[in-house]
C-alpha cells in the first residue's frame, strides 16, 4: 500500500507553497488520496515554512510527523526537520547551495539553481526543479506533472518555462539517482477529486447557500474565504466588504440580514473578541447572521499562523446577556462545506447567530474530496414570508410571541413596516421596560433553543464496539484521532472514538448515550484545559479519566496520539 | 401624496423642551415633502435619546447598539439601494463611540443621510462630557473642564465626505431643508445637528446658539471650495455657521459593487446547483 509523506521546507519567498500545492494536486490527480498542510511564520520573507504532503490509496485526513521525502530549500530545512525522516527516507538539496550538511546517506544532491537556470533561464523556479526532482524520485507520471504545471502557471512563456523546469528536476534523477527510492508512486485512477482547503470548501459552501453579503476584517487564518468570495462577487451576486474593523463586520452583517438576504463575516479568536457585542444585537433582535471563527494559538496576538482549539467555550458563551446560538464544529473539508450551509439554515430558521468554529489547522489544510452533491443543498429560509404570505397574516409584528420562539420575518420591501430594537422590545419592536413583557420576550427567544436542540447531529462514533478506552474530541482533530483509533486496533488496544462537530446546544442525550457504559473516556483536544471535557461534565456528567492535550500551535498526529494513548494505558 | 400624519409614531420620552423635538419635525417634514412613504424608509438608530427618534415617526426602524448605527445602515443600504436609509445617533454615539465608522462611511461615501444630534454633553448617561463638549465645560466625570473637541464637520471634509452640514433645532423649516438635500445627495450626506440639551448643557443653550448660529448663502459661499470650507468647519464661536459647510460628487460605494448591477440583492435568487461551475478550479 502507498503511504508516502514529502516536506518541502523553505523561507518564506520560496515558493514552498506554491509547489507544495502544485505536489498535491498532481498526485490528487493521479488518482491518489491527498492531505496536504503548511506552517509557516508570521512573516512575508525569510524565516522558516514548509508544506506537507502526504498521499494515499486510502482516505487519509491528518499530518504524519515522518517524512518519506524531504525537498530542502535552504539548509535549516534539513537541520529541523532532517530528524523527521523515516527509514530509507530521503533529502533533495542543492549542493551548490546548502554547504556542511554532514555524509548522511539519506541526503541527496541535485543541483537545483544550476537547472533551473539552464532549463527555464530563470533562477526564480529552483522551486519548480524541485518539485520535478521529488516526482522523479517517485517515478511519477510526467504527463500528469506537465499539465498541472500548464494549468497553474498557463500556457505562455512562464508556464512553459516552469514545465521544462521541472522536467530539467525529474530527468536529473532519473539519470543520476542510483539507489532505490521505496515509494514508487504509479497514476492509480482518473483522478476527478478536488484537492480542497477548509477555507475553500466554506466559501463553497456560503456560495451554495446563497450568501448575498460578506463584510470580514482580513485575519490569519480565514482571510482566504473572503478573498475567495470576492473573487466570486460579480459572478454570483455577492457583495463582499472589508470595513474598518470586526466591530463593523458583524454589525454590517447584521444590517445586511435585517434587510433580508444572507449574511457572513469570518475571522480568528481576536476579531471574533471585538464582534462579541454584535453577537448579542443579532440575538436580541433575532437576526440570523453567520460568523466563522477559525482559531488561531492566542490569547491576543498569540502564535498568528498556528492552530489551536482554545476558543470552544468563549464561542459558545460570548456575549453578554443569554439568547440562543448554534456552534457547529467541522471534522473535514466536506464537514466545512455542508456545516455552511447547515449554519445558514439554522440561522435563518431560528433568527439568531450561528457560530462555524474552524481553527488554522482545517482552515489551511487540503484535503482531496468528492465533488459535492448540490442536489442535495437544501436552502431553508425558515419563516421568512413572501408579499403573498404577508398580505394573507393581516397584522404584522416583527416579534410575535408564538409556540415555538420563532416569528414570521420578512425583507424590507412593503407590505408592513419592520421595526426592532437592541433594546427589550414588544411583539411590534418598540422598546419596553415592563417586566411581563420582557419575561415574556425571553421565554420567546429562549424557546427556540428547544427547536435548535433537535437539529444538532448526534455525536460520530468509530472503532471498538466494546472499548476499554474512549477517545473523546471535536472540530478538526477527526482525521488525526481516527487514524490513531485505526492503529490502536491493528496493536490489538479496544479503543473507540467519540467525535463532536456540532456542539451547541450540546447534544447531551445522544452524546450520553454513545458513552454509556465507556470505561475510560480520554479527552483528545488542541487546547490546554480540554473545554469539551469540562462542556460534557456540565452536560451529562461523564467525567474524562485522561486528557491527551496539545497546545503548542501545531496538530495532532496519529502516531502523537497514540503514544500519548499508550502511556495512559500503561 | 404622504402626509405628516403617516408619519405620526409613538409617545415621547425626551424632555419638555428638549431640542430633539424640533429633529424630530424636521425629519417628518423633509419625508413628507419628498413624498417617501414610510415602508420605502429605513431608520437605523444608536443608543443615546436621538437613538429613539425612529420609534416616534414611522418606517422600518433597525436601533442597532452604540455607536455602531454606520456599520447597520450602510449594509442596508448595499444589500437594497432602493431603501431610503437614515442613521440617526447623537455626537457620543457618533463621534466617541462610532468614531471610526464615520470616518471610513466618510472616506466610501455610501449612499445614506446620517443625522448626528449634536448636543455636546452625554443625556441618557446623565450629564458626562462627549466629545463635542466646548473647553472646560464642567461635568461629573470632568470637574476640571473638558478637554479640546473634535470638530465633526473638519473630520468630514478631510475625510473627503461628499456632504459636509451643520443644521439647528431650534430652526426646523432650515433644517428640514437640508435634511431634503442630504436624502437626495447621491453619497454620504453628514449632518451635524446643534441640540440645545435643556437638562445636562446650561451653557449651549437655545439663546446661545440663536446669538450665534447664521446661515450660509451660497450666493457668497462655495461649499464645493475644500480649502474654504475646511476653514468654515471650524469656525466656532462667535459665529457658528449652518447649512451645507462642503460638497463633492463623487462615485458611491454602492456603484462600485458589481453585484448590484442587476438589482438588489435581497431579490437576487438563491441557486445551489451554480457552484458546479466551480469544481474544475480544485481538480
Amino acid at each position: 500500500m502507498v503511504n508516502i509523506n514529502f516536506m518541502i521546507g523553505g523561507e518564506a519567498g520560496q515558493g514552498v507553497q506554491a509547489i507544495g500545492h502544485v505536489l498535491g494536486k498532481v498526485l490528487a490527480r493521479g488518482g491518489y488520496q491527498v492531505f496536504a498542510d503548511e506552517d509557516y511564520e508570521s512573516r512575508v520573507r525569510g524565516g522558516h515554512s514548509f508544506f506537507r504532503v502526504r498521499a494515499s490509496e486510502d482516505e487519509i485526513r491528518a499530518i504524519s510527523e515522518s517524512v518519506d521525502m524531504l525537498v530542502a530549500l535552504d539548509k535549516e530545512s534539513i537541520d529541523l526537520h532532517q530528524k523527521e525522516l523515516a527509514d530509507q527516507g530521503i533529502v533533495i538539496f542543492d549542493a551548490d547551495k546548502v554547504k556542511n550538511v554532514g555524509g548522511n546517506s539519506n541526503l541527496f544532491a541535485v543541483p537545483l539553481d544550476r537547472l533551473a537556470q539552464e532549463s527555464a533561464k530563470n533562477k526564480l523556479m529552483t522551486n519548480t526543479v524541485a518539485l520535478g526532482a521529488a516526482l522523479g524520485l517517485a517515478s511519477y507520471d510526467r504527463q500528469i506533472l506537465s499539465n498541472v504545471i500548464s494549468e497553474r502557471f498557463g500556457a505562455g512563456d512562464v508556464g512553459k518555462a516552469n514545465v521544462a523546469a521541472a522536467a530539467a528536476g525529474y530527468d536529473y534523477v532519473k539519470a543520476n539517482f542510483k539507489r532505490d527510492f521505496s515509494h514508487k508512486l504509479t497514476p492509480i485512477g482518473d483522478g476527478k477529486r478536488m484537492l480542497l482547503s477548509g477555507n475553500e470548501a466554506i466559501a463553497l459552501g456560503a456560495l451554495a447557500a446563497g450568501c448575498k453579503f460578506m463584510a470580514a476584517y482580513p485575519m490569519t487564518p480565514t482571510t482566504p474565504i473572503m478573498e475567495y468570495l470576492a473573487s466570486k462577487a460579480k459572478d454570483f451576486d455577492i457583495a463582499v466588504v472589508q470595513p474598518e474593523d470586526e466591530i463593523a463586520a458583524v454589525n454590517m452583517v447584521i444590517g445586511a440580514s435585517f434587510a433580508g438576504v444572507r449574511s457572513m463575516t469570518a475571522t480568528s479568536g481576536g476579531g471574533f473578541c471585538l464582534m462579541v457585542e454584535g453577537l448579542g444585537l443579532a440575538g436580541m433582535t433575532e437576526t440570523p447572521i453567520v460568523v466563522v471563527l477559525g482559531q488561531r494559538a492566542g490569547p491576543a496576538i498569540g502564535l498568528p499562523t498556528r492552530t489551536e482549539q482554545g476558543d470552544l467555550e468563549f464561542a459558545i458563551h460570548a456575549a453578554h446577556g443569554e439568547f440562543p446560538r448554534a456552534v457547529l464544529a467541522p471534522a473535514t473539508v466536506e464537514d466545512a462545506f455542508w456545516l455552511t450551509i447547515k449554519a445558514f439554515n439554522l440561522a435563518e430558521k431560528y433568527q439568531t447567530p450561528v457560530i462555524l468554529i474552524t481553527d488554522q489547522y482545517l482552515a489551511s489544510s487540503y484535503a482531496t474530496v468528492e465533488r459535492f452533491d448540490l442536489s442535495k443543498v437544501t436552502i431553508d429560509r425558515g419563516l421568512l414570508l413572501s408579499k403573498e404570505e404577508l398580505a394573507k397574516l393581516g397584522e404584522y409584528k416583527r416579534h410575535k410571541i408564538t409556540e415555538s420562539g420563532i416569528s414570521p420575518s420578512i425583507p424590507l420591501e412593503g407590505g408592513a413596516l419592520v421595526v426592532t430594537d437592541s433594546d427589550e422590545h414588544n411583539e411590534e419592536g418598540h422598546l419596553i421596560e415592563d417586566a411581563e413583557t420582557r419575561t415574556a420576550m425571553m421565554l420567546k427567544r429562549m424557546r427556540k433553543m428547544e427547536g435548535l436542540m433537535k437539529e444538532i447531529a448526534r455525536p460520530r462514533v468509530y472503532g471498538a464496539t466494546q472499548p476499554e478506552i474512549t477517545l473523546l474530541g471535536w472540530g478538526s482533530t477527526y482525521g488525526a484521532i481516527k487514524e490513531a483509533v485505526a492503529l490502536a486496533l491493528r496493536d490489538g488496544l479496544a479503543v473507540n472514538l467519540v467525535h463532536l462537530n456540532e456542539i451547541w446546544p450540546f447534544p447531551a442525550e445522544a452524546t450520553a448515550r454513545v458513552l454509556q457504559g465507556a470505561k475510560k473516556i480520554i479527552a483528545v483536544e488542541n487546547n490546554a484545559t480540554a473545554q469539551l471535557a469540562h462542556l460534557l461534565r456540565a452536560e451529562t456528567g461523564y467525567q474524562i479519566a485522561g486528557k491527551i492535550l496539545k497546545f503548542d500551535g501545531r496538530p495532532f498526529s496519529a502516531a502523537h496520539i497514540l503514544s500519548q494513548l499508550k502511556q495512559e494505558v500503561r | 401624496m404622504v402626509k405628516v400624519a403617516d408619519y405620526a409614531g409613538g409617545t415621547t420620552a425626551w424632555c419638555p423642551g428638549c431640542g430633539n423635538f424640533g429633529i424630530l419635525v424636521a425629519v417628518k417634514r423633509a419625508l413628507v415633502e419628498l413624498d417617501i412613504e414610510p415602508y420605502r424608509v429605513l431608520m437605523v438608530s444608536g443608543i443615546g435619546q436621538a437613538g429613539k427618534l425612529p420609534h416616534y415617526t414611522k418606517g422600518n426602524v433597525l436601533n442597532v447598539l452604540h455607536g455602531r448605527t454606520l456599520p447597520a445602515a450602510t449594509a442596508a443600504k448595499m444589500v437594497n439601494p432602493e431603501l431610503v436609509v437614515i442613521a440617526v445617533g447623537g455626537d457620543g454615539d457618533g463621534y466617541g463611540e462610532g468614531g471610526n465608522h464615520f470616518l471610513h462611511a466618510l472616506r466610501r461615501n455610501h449612499d445614506i443621510t446620517y443625522l448626528v444630534h449634536n448636543n455636546q454633553v452625554y443625556g441618557l448617561t446623565k450629564g458626562q462630557a462627549s466629545p463635542t463638549s466646548d473647553p472646560g465645560f464642567v461635568t461629573k466625570s470632568t470637574p476640571q473642564g473638558a478637554s479640546a473637541p473634535i470638530y465633526p464637520l473638519a473630520l468630514g471634509i478631510a475625510a473627503d465626505g461628499s456632504f459636509v452640514a451643520r443644521g439647528f433645532a431650534g430652526d426646523t423649516e432650515h433644517l428640514a431643508g437640508l435634511i431634503k438635500s442630504g436624502i437626495q445627495h447621491k453619497g454620504f450626506a453628514h449632518i451635524d445637528i446643534l441640540q440645545p440639551c435643556v437638562t445636562y448643557n446650561h451653557k449651549n443653550t437655545f439663546a446661545w446658539y440663536r446669538e450665534r448660529v447664521y446661515k450660509l448663502d451660497e450666493s457668497n459661499y462655495d461649499p464645493t471650495n475644500k480649502m474654504a470650507a475646511f476653514e468654515k468647519a471650524q469656525e466656532w464661536g462667535a459665529k457658528i455657521p449652518i447649512g451645507v459647510i462642503y460638497r463633492k460628487q463623487r462615485a458611491t460605494f454602492e456603484e462600485q459593487i458589481p453585484a448590484l448591477t442587476k438589482g438588489p440583492l435581497v431579490r437576487q435568487k438563491i441557486d445551489p446547483s451554480q457552484v458546479e461551475r466551480l469544481f474544475k478550479e480544485f481538480g
